[in-house]
């Protein structure tokens, strides 16, 4: 109860006699709002006006609060779902990178389909296409190599997850490395640019065939390309399948430079993984151990050229012969 | 919040005059009602309210603010609830404030003279204006005159009307 001095008991009269008539106004009046373009009742303008101005700083509290918290403490599933979706990202790439190649390769038959048309009488051999169609396993890169001359890395995969030898080593922006050793947990891959690397590649745009070779730097090279060959920094490299480890069509990396040599170009890569910050990679597991002395290996590489006539096979010093040699230099 | 009322609150060097029973009832509903029906009968009527000097009359006379002001908030509500388009509270806002002025002031000074009489009824004439404008400014969103010509010759016959009727209302006093 307040208790109210005489003297000022008229005026708080008034005040309450004035105030009662004021709202008893504004529960008559309508004001038109301007924004809708329609009439409100003034009683319900000011109560609006009024509790807004709360409203809208309680609501920018909370939701500062509620931002420090989320954005800030609250932490704790970010982590998890953010290398969700880095994996679904990588995922995501990969097929991207699939369905470019299967492209490509549609384009490239339709050329040679318009051309057997227009040569009927050319004798032709139709190649079979490898698709990359392994299952894949996520694993994580948990060691490097004690020597430093030798690029090699652990995964955490090895037999007990169906892992094993020569199997490709993969990541969404760029191959790896193989597979050199097998443990039942662990794995040791055997990566790109290592001297003892040597893996099957082309040119994505000319479709020139060539070995990309490691060489202890953290650019490999490319080797195998005539000096004739156009080449220009920045032209991408990606696998041709003939070493029979990486599926055709992943990116390997672009060119970094390019100098004429003897006999062959020297042209270094930029690869497209980054082999000195691996953390995830891809293993392709392929249904069975391959077996890189199998003779009928190099033999079965398939020609890029299928309007040249019969497929070819390669030679001791062709890049399909090379790469199936490298890549079985290390057990 | 509980607010007692005590209308023993005037000075004691001035008079108090006191009415009949129903005297300021009765003559707060013969005032609207005549405004009502005089209103019927031409412009000219509108130069006159008697409404507000009922209420400036018995404001005045009874010298307590906390009557003066019910009395002239019931007299303005009663006003709004005969008139056509106006919301319940215009008037009554504007004579409970002239109510409650005019018995303050009756309260202070004497208005027994005339022509404090009249100066009195202006000036309140332009408070019961001004009120009234103002709320029709800020709660009606209407475009009232605060101060005129026509308004202030309005003030000068609703004064000297008042004069007159005052003079009149002081033999319904009961003689103490």
């Amino acid at each position: 109860m307040v208790d109210i001095p005489t003297r000022r008991r008229p005026l708080a009269l008034l005040t309450m006699v004035v105030v009662a008539q004021v709202l008893l106004l504004a529960f008559q009046v309508r004001r038109t709002d301007r924004s809708r373009g329609h009439e409100i009742p003034l009683v319900r303008y000011w109560v609006v006006e009024m509790i807004m101005p709360f409203e809208r700083a309680g609501s920018s509290v909370f939701s500062g609060i509620g931002g420090l918290w989320s954005g800030y403490i609250d932490l704790r599933h970010e982590r998890s779902e953010n290398l969700l979706l880095r994996r679904e990202n990588g995922d995501l790439k990969l097929r991207n990178r699939e369905l470019e190649t299967a492209a490509a390769e549609a384009q490239r038959l339709t050329a040679s389909l318009e051309f057997r048309k227009e040569h009927p009488e050319a004798p032709m051999v139709a190649a079979e296409v490898i698709a990359s169609s392994s299952a894949m396993l996520a694993a994580q890169v948990i060691g490097g190599s004690a020597d430093p001359n030798s690029r090699t890395i652990f995964i955490n995969g090895g037999t007990n997850d169906r892992i094993r030898r020569n199997m490709a080593v993969i990541t969404p922006d760029g191959i790896v490395g193989k597979i050199v050793e097998v443990f039942p947990h662990v794995s040791q891959v055997l990566l790109i640019n290592d001297r003892e690397s040597g893996v099957g590649a082309m040119f994505a745009g000319s479709r020139t065939h060539g070995i990309v070779k490691g060489n202890g730097s953290p650019y490999p090279e490319m080797d195998y390309i005539v000096n004739d060959e156009k080449v220009h920094v920045g032209d991408a490299v990606i696998t041709s399948g003939e070493d029979r480890i990486f599926p055709k069509g992943l990116p390997v990396g672009v060119v970094s430079s390019d100098k004429s040599g003897n006999p062959f170009q020297v042209i270094q890569l930029h690869p497209g993984a980054r082999l000195d910050r691996l953390e995830d990679v891809l293993v392709l597991l392929t249904e069975r151990e391959l077996d890189l002395k199998e003779p009928a290996a190099a033999s079965s590489a398939t020609p890029e050229t299928p309007a040249s006539g019969a497929a070819p096979t390669p030679t001791a010093h062709s890049p399909a012969a090379v790469a199936s040699k490298s890549g079985a230099t290390k057990p | 919040m509980s607010l007692a009322y005590n209308p023993g609150i005037q000075q004691d060097n001035v008079e108090v005059h006191k009415y009949y029973t129903g005297t300021i009832v009765g003559s707060a509903i013969l005032a609207i009602v005549l405004q009502a029906f005089l209103h019927r009968y031409g412009h000219w009527a509108e130069l006159i309210e008697l409404p507000l000097l009922v209420t400036i009359y018995f404001g005045v006379s009874r010298r307590n603010p906390a009557s003066g002001l019910l009395l002239g908030a019931a007299i303005g509500l009663l006003q709004d609830a005969l008139s056509h388009d106006n919301p319940i509270g215009l008037y009554g806002i504007a004579k409970t404030f002239v109510g409650y002025v005019a018995s303050s002031v009756g309260a202070r000074i004497d208005t027994e003279h005339p022509l404090s009489r009249f100066a009195l009824v202006v000036v309140l004439f332009h408070l019961h204006q001004f009120v009234l404008a103002v709320t029709e400014r800020a709660l009606l969103d209407r475009s009232a005159p605060l101060f005129t010509l026509h308004l202030f010759i309005d003030s000068l016959v609703t004064g000297a009307f008042a004069v007159l009727l005052f003079a009149l209302l002081d033999r319904l006093r009961r003689r103490s």
